[in-house]
């Protein structure tokens, strides 16, 4: 019993890694504390859902196509509001995101009703694995699996490729990024699309099997942030690991203490690991 | 310069006060109610994160502590919410200074997110808290109306007036410490630890006060609004949504300035109100929609605060008159 809650922690561990690295790229690189990230997933959520519902398409279908529109929107969102607040003093970058976390929510239930709604009939539905005493539901694992692997594909991208080496310049010195001939302009506009990407697949993922509803991301976001500064701002090993230490704790926390302290156990193990590493695991 | 500035807050809350009474309309005086609470905690907020630049997005959990204590101690030994009051400020005071006390040598973001962490695992304490009847909520006992049991149920009136004295109590405090020699230490601990460091400055024991001084205020303003609503339960009192809409409030006046939350409460609770009352109620958040689209909107064309904006005039016409001098 106790393997199966650590490997259920794990998986979902996973996908709480991706939707943090994608806050922790936008955090690292600008400062900027992105209220709408959990609504951007959201977003991608309902994109997988109506896909479904209208089209018959399977959200592994949908996938590429969802983390295009969230990349879009991500992008749209860098140039039309974000880029106007981002040499604001204080804390005007957060006024702008979450009015736009607002926004963006309120519309969702405008349009589609706050009721809960499920995607009953994926490839993966009701599929499960067994790995001698542990099962593991198909949609957990094919969840776990593809955040693994965008995490993989966004580490190596900022790591090895130019673009992602400006990005890190940029996020290092703006201000030398920009003199060395960096569209520091550009990097931003990346910077958040690609953090759209993340949630855009985090988003479809989870709606294999969480329910779609307007108020889906914002536990996300809020998970996200702990993560985030867990691991010490943009660092994507650190979300990677926060992300799982999350993960655990919850499912640790949960089965130890009752579903309903779950949360506690993350926020609580948040503030005792800050007490000796006050910058995050790998913050410095 | 001086003086002027001093009669400018003597006439705003001249104009305060006597609204209700020039315009008795009940959804009037009850949007101002909430005005006032609500620039009251922006003030109480802006001694710790304006003035000493420690970001709290946690302000909810003292806020509901303040509710809570006043109401349990009510509901459960009939003791006047006065004292409530009291005690529910001093728990507050102690609570914000032994949680923050480990907080305060994290930095910037890191200390933020220490906070909204600490308010959201004292909610989850309150909903799964039998004895303050967990997520159920408590409705405060209608009992005689009076001054003493701190419950009114024939005018708006009297809340208004208790508003308006917390209010203008919290603004001197505020504008007190601002003026005083801790005010300029926490400026100094915003702008720069290590040299406020330098200079001798306990930076831990002036955050400290701070936040205590923030906390005790923002306690008193819960339990003056559970007697006003007179229900409470957790996931309205120790909403992430309460801290936020208090940092909202404060950033879209103005940071750091006595007058920020007052305009920035102005603009927002009206609005919130008002598209709420005139759109809510069919349950499909078109007023949230708007109130959404206009923070954005505020954020990005005036990014300073709306108190930034009549600073800007303000210096343009000075400097006209004082081109006028120079030209006669």
């Amino acid at each position: 019993m106790l393997g199966q809650v650590i490997l259920s922690g794990i998986l979902i561990g996973f996908v709480y890694s991706l939707v943090a690295v994608g806050l922790t790229l936008i955090w690292g690189v600008m400062d900027i504390i992105n209220f709408a990230h959990g609504e951007f997933l959201m977003i991608s959520m309902y994109t997988a859902f109506w896909m479904y519902a209208l089209l018959k398409w399977d959200p592994l279908v949908t996938l590429p196509l969802a983390s295009f529109l969230i990349f879009a929107i991500s992008f749209l969102t860098y140039k039309m509001i974000i880029k106007k607040v981002l040499d604001a003093p204080g804390l005007t970058a957060l006024l702008a995101t979450f009015g736009l976390s607002l926004f963006i929510r309120n519309l969702a239930q405008f349009l589609w009703t706050p009721n809960y709604r499920f995607i009953t009939e994926s490839i993966v539905t009701d599929k499960k694995m067994a790995f001698g005493t542990l099962i593991i539901g198909m949609p957990q694992m094919v969840a776990a699996l593809g955040s693994v692997l965008m995490t993989g594909l966004i580490y190596y991208f900022v790591k090895k490729t130019r673009m992602g080496m400006a990005i890190q310049a940029t996020a290092l010195d703006r201000d030398t990024a920009k003199l060395m001939g960096i569209d520091t302009e550009k990097v931003y506009a990346v910077t958040f699309g690609i953090s759209g990407i993340c949630v855009g697949v985090a988003g479809v993922l989870l709606s294999t099997f969480f329910p779609v509803y307007p108020e889906a991301g914002a536990l996300y976001s809020l998970l996200a942030f702990v993560i985030v500064a867990f691991g010490g701002f943009g660092n994507i090993q650190g979300a990677l690991l926060g992300g799982i230490i999350v993960g655990l704790a919850e499912s640790l926390g949960g089965f130890f203490l009752g579903t309903q302290f779950k949360y506690a156990v993350v926020f609580l193990l948040y503030l005792l690991v800050l007490q000796f590493r006050p910058k995050g695991l790998f913050g410095w | 310069m001086k003086r002027i500035r001093g009669n400018i807050l003597a006439l705003i809350l001249t104009i305060i006060f006597i609204l209700p009474f020039i315009y008795p309309n009940n959804n009037f005086r009850h949007i101002l109610i909430l005005f006032l609470i609500f620039a009251g905690l922006g003030e109480s907020w802006n001694i710790i994160t304006g003035f000493a630049g420690q970001t709290s997005f946690g302000h909810a959990a003292f806020f509901g502590i303040g509710a809570y204590t006043s109401t349990i101690l009510f509901y459960k030994f009939h003791l006047s919410p006065w004292l409530g009051m009291i005690f529910g400020a001093i728990l507050a005071s102690i609570i914000s200074a032994v949680v923050s006390y480990p907080c305060f040598k994290l930095k910037g973001h890191y200390f933020a997110i220490a906070t909204l962490a600490i308010a959201e695992i004292i909610k989850q304490i309150f909903v799964s808290w039998d004895y303050v009847e967990g997520a159920t909520g408590i409705s405060i006992p209608i009992v005689e109306e009076g001054i003493i049991n701190f419950q009114f149920h024939s005018s708006k009136i009297p809340y208004f007036l208790i508003a308006y004295v917390f209010f203008v109590a919290v603004v001197f405090a505020a504008k007190f410490i601002e003026k005083n020699r801790m005010g300029y230490y926490l400026k100094a601990i915003r702008d720069s630890h290590e040299a406020a460091e330098a200079l001798g400055i306990n930076t831990t024991l002036y955050k400290l006060y701070a936040m205590m001084v923030s906390a005790a205020f923002t306690a008193m303003l819960g339990t003056l609004y559970a007697q006003y609503i007179l229900y409470i339960d957790p996931f309205m009192v120790f909403p992430l949504e309460i801290s936020m809409k208090i940092v909202l409030l404060t950033v879209l006046g103005g940071i750091g300035s006595i007058y920020g939350p007052i305009i920035g409460a102005a603009v927002l609770i009206p609005l919130s109100e008002y598209t709420r009352i005139l759109l809510g109620g069919t349950g499909k958040g078109i007023d949230l929609i708007i109130f959404g689209a206009l923070i954005v909107i505020i954020a990005c064309y005036e990014p300073n605060g709306i108190i930034g904006l009549l600073k800007q005039k303000s210096r343009k016409g000075e400097t006209v008159i004082e081109k006028a001098k120079a030209l006669s």
